[in-house]
């Protein structure tokens, strides 16, 4: 655990930033290469609005609301793009700060820094080959090899379960195997996550880029699912270093589906007690008049700059954190 | 009873669990980008003092446990029990040999302990860092050897036992650091 606490800074230092002259010199370099590889590439820079009139339903997000018109911090920039690209912008990507209540540790802080992309017309394979080049850039790792793990291949190996068929007791008596879990009452997605983040995650791009894929349906998010049976969801996330580092989808294109996920996570959201948020029906207009099929991805910059700096703690990647802003 | 919410979860805090009183060594808030969040803790038992490691669901409440740290001063050792004083108050607490644990070997009457309580009985004692007690036994050692090399046992009149320098004779006074257990020096050098 992290040798930097997130706690509040000695009197009379809150106004110094946290990060050293290095790291914002390496942040910056950072955002420069990103727009260097951009442009190369023909991707149009873009920017929408941070604050919405919509909220995202994902039960596991918490938005931030402001103003006296109550308008929503974004979560991420996924909904305002992918109006953009039905509207036939073609490819294009998004630096921006993201919002979400509640996160705060060694590798999450209440606003961070996304690079998020879209690629129109591509496959997720071509997306994570693109996502692997870029981080090559930007580590300056030219040689890191990258790897494909299933996520059903990696827990069938790795614990001897079969996501797609096992039940929520298997999973907890796989995590009590472990040490893990007691007292916890959790759903199957809930030991999932569970057995990922605390067993599985540390191995995780332990020799170079790893890419998990293929995940379970129950976690599509806002991917696709497969027309394979059963079907995956064509979602991956990129780790390195056993720290997740970017999450891309093929992205889920049927206003239909889009709706049902939306009431979906209402009722989940309703079941825990959650606030109810209004969903975006200028994404779901958009869908109805037509998103290209597209493969986006969300990259977290300041955990990436984490590790290319060597940092221990989040906050010393931002100039200044929460406790000091 | 109060409780803390998992976003309180700091160092230090005092929480039950399965029945007995713990405190939170470090806490680590882990979430995958889609999926439940969870603070991974590693808590110590204030019973026993065993560290192990814990997962919560964010988000939810954990009961909070009446413990306390206070200092009272050690009065005598009944043969049984461990009689302490409140110095304001003169309330007066017994420990038994599992809250004054290794304590014991260290203290003695008239010194300031600092007690953690739980639910107002003494659950651990913690001596002073650093005592003064007297050299009831160790071997005469070499005349005039004042150098600092080397070193023998000498059996404190606590009954706790410290390597010493050689010229260190028994009847002298001596400061030790009791987390420790080492000699810091003779107790008239101060």
């Amino acid at each position: 655990m992290g040798v930097i606490q997130n706690q509040a800074p000695a009197v009379g230092e809150a106004w110094r930033p946290s990060a050293t002259p290095a790291v914002l010199k390496a942040r910056a370099r950072m955002l420069a290469e990103i727009r260097a590889f951009f442009a190369a590439r023909e991707v149009l820079e873009v920017e929408t609005p941070l604050l919405s009139q919509a909220a995202t339903t994902d039960p596991a997000l918490a938005s931030m609301r402001v103003g006296e018109n109550g308008a929503w911090l974004q979560t991420s920039p996924e909904f305002p793009m992918k109006r953009l690209l039905a509207a036939g912008s073609g490819p294009i990507y998004q630096i921006c700060r993201v919002f979400r209540d509640g996160e705060r540790g060694r590798f999450h802080h209440p606003e961070f820094t996304l690079l998020e992309w879209y690629r129109p017309g591509w496959t997720l394979t071509e997306l994570m080959q693109e996502v692997a080049d870029l981080v090559r850039v930007l580590l300056q790792r030219p040689e890191l090899p990258v790897e494909f793990v299933r996520y059903r291949e990696l827990f069938q190996q790795a614990l001897g379960l079969d996501p797609w068929q096992c039940t929520s007791a298997d999973l907890q008596s796989a995590a009590g195997a472990r040490g893990l879990g007691d007292g916890l009452e959790l759903d199957t997605d809930a030991w999932l996550d569970l057995l990922l983040t605390h067993c599985l995650e540390p191995d995780l791009g332990r020799d170079g880029l790893t890419f998990l894929h293929a995940y379970p349906p129950s976690q599509a998010a806002l991917a696709r699912l497969s027309s394979d049976d059963p079907p995956h969801a064509e979602r991956f996330e990129l780790y390195w270093q056993g720290l997740e580092l970017a999450n891309g989808f093929q992205e889920l294109t049927d206003a239909n589906e889009q709706r049902q996920r939306f009431d979906a996570d209402q009722s989940e959201r309703a079941a825990l007690g959650l606030p109810l948020v209004p969903l975006d029906e200028h994404l779901l207009a958009a869908l109805q008049a037509g998103l290209p099929d597209s493969a986006g991805v969300a990259l977290g910059l300041d955990r990436l700059l984490m590790l290319h700096c060597g940092a221990e703690h989040i906050d010393q990647v931002f100039a200044f954190p929460i406790e000091r802003a | 009873m109060a409780s803390y919410k998992t976003n309180e979860f700091k160092g230090g805090l005092k929480i039950m669990l399965d029945g007995d009183p713990y405190s939170i060594v470090e806490n680590e808030f882990v979430k995958p980008g889609k999926g439940q969040a969870f603070n991974r803790v590693r808590v110590k038992n204030l019973k026993t003092g065993r560290v192990v490691e814990r997962t919560f669901k964010s988000g939810d409440s954990v009961e909070s446990a009446d413990v306390h740290d206070t200092d009272l001063q050690y009065l005598y050792n009944d043969g049984e029990v461990w009689h302490f004083m409140h110095p304001e108050t003169f309330e007066q607490l017994t420990a038994d040999e599992n809250a004054v644990g290794e304590a014991a070997k260290w203290i003695k009457e008239q010194d300031m302990c600092s007690v953690t309580l739980y639910n107002g009985a003494p659950l651990s004692v913690e001596p002073p860092n650093f005592v003064v007690l007297e050299i009831t036994e160790t071997d005469p050692g070499l005349k005039g050897d004042t150098s600092s090399g080397g070193g023998k046992p000498a059996t404190l009149e606590t009954g706790a036992v410290v390597n010493v320098p050689l010229f260190v004779q028994i009847g002298e006074m001596i400061k030790v650091d009791t987390r420790t257990g080492a000699y810091v020096s003779r107790a008239r050098d101060e």
